[in-house]
């Protein structure tokens, strides 16, 4: 746990030099969009890495605290700080009900995975078709620059929001390593019939599993209404968040603690890479970025940590057998 | 006559057309060791899916400690103190052995240090103390068995439904594991076990019981029911006893 939490505040000290001493616009954008992308995967990684249950639909949480975020600010008039807790508490609360509902009737593996995408469509087009969400046109916050509006002049500000929720999940994860509802969520991935008879109850702990990875996708949601003012039905509900979310911790390492910030990371630098390299020819980027992709799953199915994990113990095991 | 823990009443389930198990009554004394027996395919383990509340029986009761925890969940079960094993060992694959054991300390252990304690401690018990810090995955069938028997000690249950705890495992084995389950009898824990190993039944179990095609034909002490002419033919067929007896094999 100790050293769980030194990584944790060494990393935010880090990243607090970097965005304080760097003058480089690319480079904080980069560091913007990576802790956002490391914010979904991690999120993703609470329910789908440590407890097994693989949604494909996080985008309801996100888009949940997307939503809340402008309405609240729009319909409310409420300063974004107040709406915040709100937005997130709500997406918890809609995990919650969405787990309440698939796991009371042992939905598991792709079952799952299938009804969190149906869930997802359903507030895509609930969204499309009711009037308080602006429709397909969506959502406009109106620009008014200034920290007590959560707008901030510079990418610094948001680096610095996000930065805080990163490390929150961190600290989160970090728990779970080390806590009984973070044993308990494990056990239950692993064998769910083992972990009642000794005592598990598997409803509890995949919803306070649940309530947690929503709560920190709806964060996710909110400050990208911060940041692009401005949210519709597909960014919100579509399944590109979805996966962005999923793949970032599955290419990272599910279950791990550094995983998804580093699948995330190296993600949104190949992305950004082949954007660069190959712009001129439209679509060359996400062949290579594809390809790249299948060749992380393919020679590092338990991502690039446990990848690396396997990777030292083959050292170890050749040297031995030298010895 | 001690207290009797468990009491299981006119039990019954069916599975579509398949009577699994019919009418069972049984009472397991406090701190006794007793075992269940019988053919393969007897609904032993269903038996074991009811008492525990992996199952729901169509019919009957089961009583712990006197409380009706009929269709009871297993997990509020073993809150109360009953636990069981799986003939078919499930660990949790991706964690160490001490953190194995540590999910069942947790049922009585909030603090995650005070688990991985009591999971070294259980760990000894068991005679697993030198494998705590590996991957369970990576246990023998034998280290998998006992792996199985202390994560259900660590939550320290009054009653162990132990399922086969000694089913693949080689003679020197069993001999290691035999005196393990002795001593959680005489540690307090009470014991009632599926088992097909005869040595061991007659050298563990002071009252057996008898299962076949779903009912219980016998019971009484290992003696007892070996000598049970319904029991000789439950396991080698219709007119075996007689068969035997004929030829003077001894009984």
């Amino acid at each position: 746990m100790k050293r769980d939490l030194c990584a944790i505040a060494l990393f935010g000290v880090v990243l607090v030099a970097v965005a304080a001493l760097s003058q480089s616009g690319v480079l904080l954008t980069f560091v913007m969009m990576s802790l956002y992308a490391a914010l979904l995967s991690q999120a993703w990684n609470i329910l789908g890495g440590y407890g097994g249950q693989l949604s494909f639909g996080h985008a309801l949480f996100f888009g949940v605290g997307a939503y809340a975020q402008a309405l609240g600010q729009l319909n409310l008039g409420l300063n974004p700080w107040l709406v915040l807790p709100g937005a997130i508490a709500l997406g918890a609360l809609v995990g919650v009900a969405v787990g309440g509902l698939t796991f009371r009737y042992g939905l598991k593996g792709s079952y799952f995975a299938l009804v969190t995408l149906a869930f997802a469509e359903v507030f895509r087009i609930l969204a499309l078709s009711a009037s308080f969400t602006g429709g397909g046109v969506g959502l406009m916050v109106p620009l008014q620059e200034g920290v007590a509006n959560m707008q901030f002049g510079s990418r610094r500000g948001y680096i610095y929001l996000l930065l805080a929720f990163v490390l929150l999940a961190l600290l989160v994860t970090a728990w779970l390593r080390h806590s009984r509802f973070g044993a308990y969520l494990q056990a239950v991935r692993d064998n769910e019939d083992a972990a009642r008879a000794i005592g598990v109850n598997p409803l509890r702990v995949k919803l306070g599993g649940i309530a947690l990875s929503a709560a920190f996708m709806s964060v996710a949601g909110a400050v990208y209404v911060q940041v692009f003012q401005y949210i519709d039905p597909g960014i919100a509900f579509g399944s590109a968040v979805s996966v962005e979310a999923l793949v970032g911790a599955i290419v990272g390492g599910m279950g791990t603690l550094w995983g998804p910030l580093l699948g995330a990371v190296t993600l949104h630098a190949l992305a950004d890479l082949t954007r660069n390299l190959f712009g001129e020819l439209p679509g060359i980027s996400m062949v290579i970025y594809g390809v790249v992709l299948i060749l992380i799953v393919m020679f590092m199915p338990r991502g690039i940590t446990g990848g690396g994990q396997s990777l030292g113990r083959l050292f170890k095991m050749k040297e031995r057998a030298r010895v | 006559m001690s207290e009797i823990l468990l009491q299981a009443r006119n039990l019954s389930i069916t599975f579509g057309g398949l009577k699994a198990v019919r009418d069972v009554s049984l009472d397991v004394p406090q701190g006794s060791l007793t075992a269940l027996v019988g053919p393969n395919g007897a609904g032993k383990t269903t038996l074991f899916g009811l008492l525990s509340g992996f199952l729901k029986p169509g019919s009957g009761s089961v009583h712990f400690a006197g409380q009706d925890i009929t269709g009871q969940a297993p997990h509020e079960s073993a809150r109360l103190g009953l636990t069981r094993t799986f003939q078919i060992v499930q660990p949790f694959g991706a964690q160490t052995v001490r953190q194995n054991i540590a999910v069942g300390a947790h049922l009585r252990l909030a603090d995650r240090d005070e688990a991985l304690a009591a999971a070294e401690a259980v760990a000894a018990r068991v005679n697993l103390q030198a494998s705590l810090d590996k991957p369970a995955a990576d246990l023998t069938v034998a280290g998998r068995k006992r792996l199985e028997l202390a994560r259900a000690l660590a939550t320290r249950p009054r009653l162990l439904l132990l399922d086969e705890v000694l089913a693949g495992l080689n003679p020197s084995e069993i001999d290691e594991m035999i005196p393990v389950v002795k001593k959680l009898v005489d540690d307090g824990v009470t014991v009632l076990m599926i088992e097909h190993v005869m040595r061991a039944v007659m050298s563990l179990a002071e009252h057996v019981w008898v299962l076949a095609q779903g009912r219980l034909i016998a019971a009484g002490t290992p003696g007892e029911v070996t000598r049970d002419p319904k029991v000789v033919e439950a396991y080698l067929g219709h007119g075996a006893a007689a068969r035997l007896a004929a030829q003077g094999a001894p009984a």
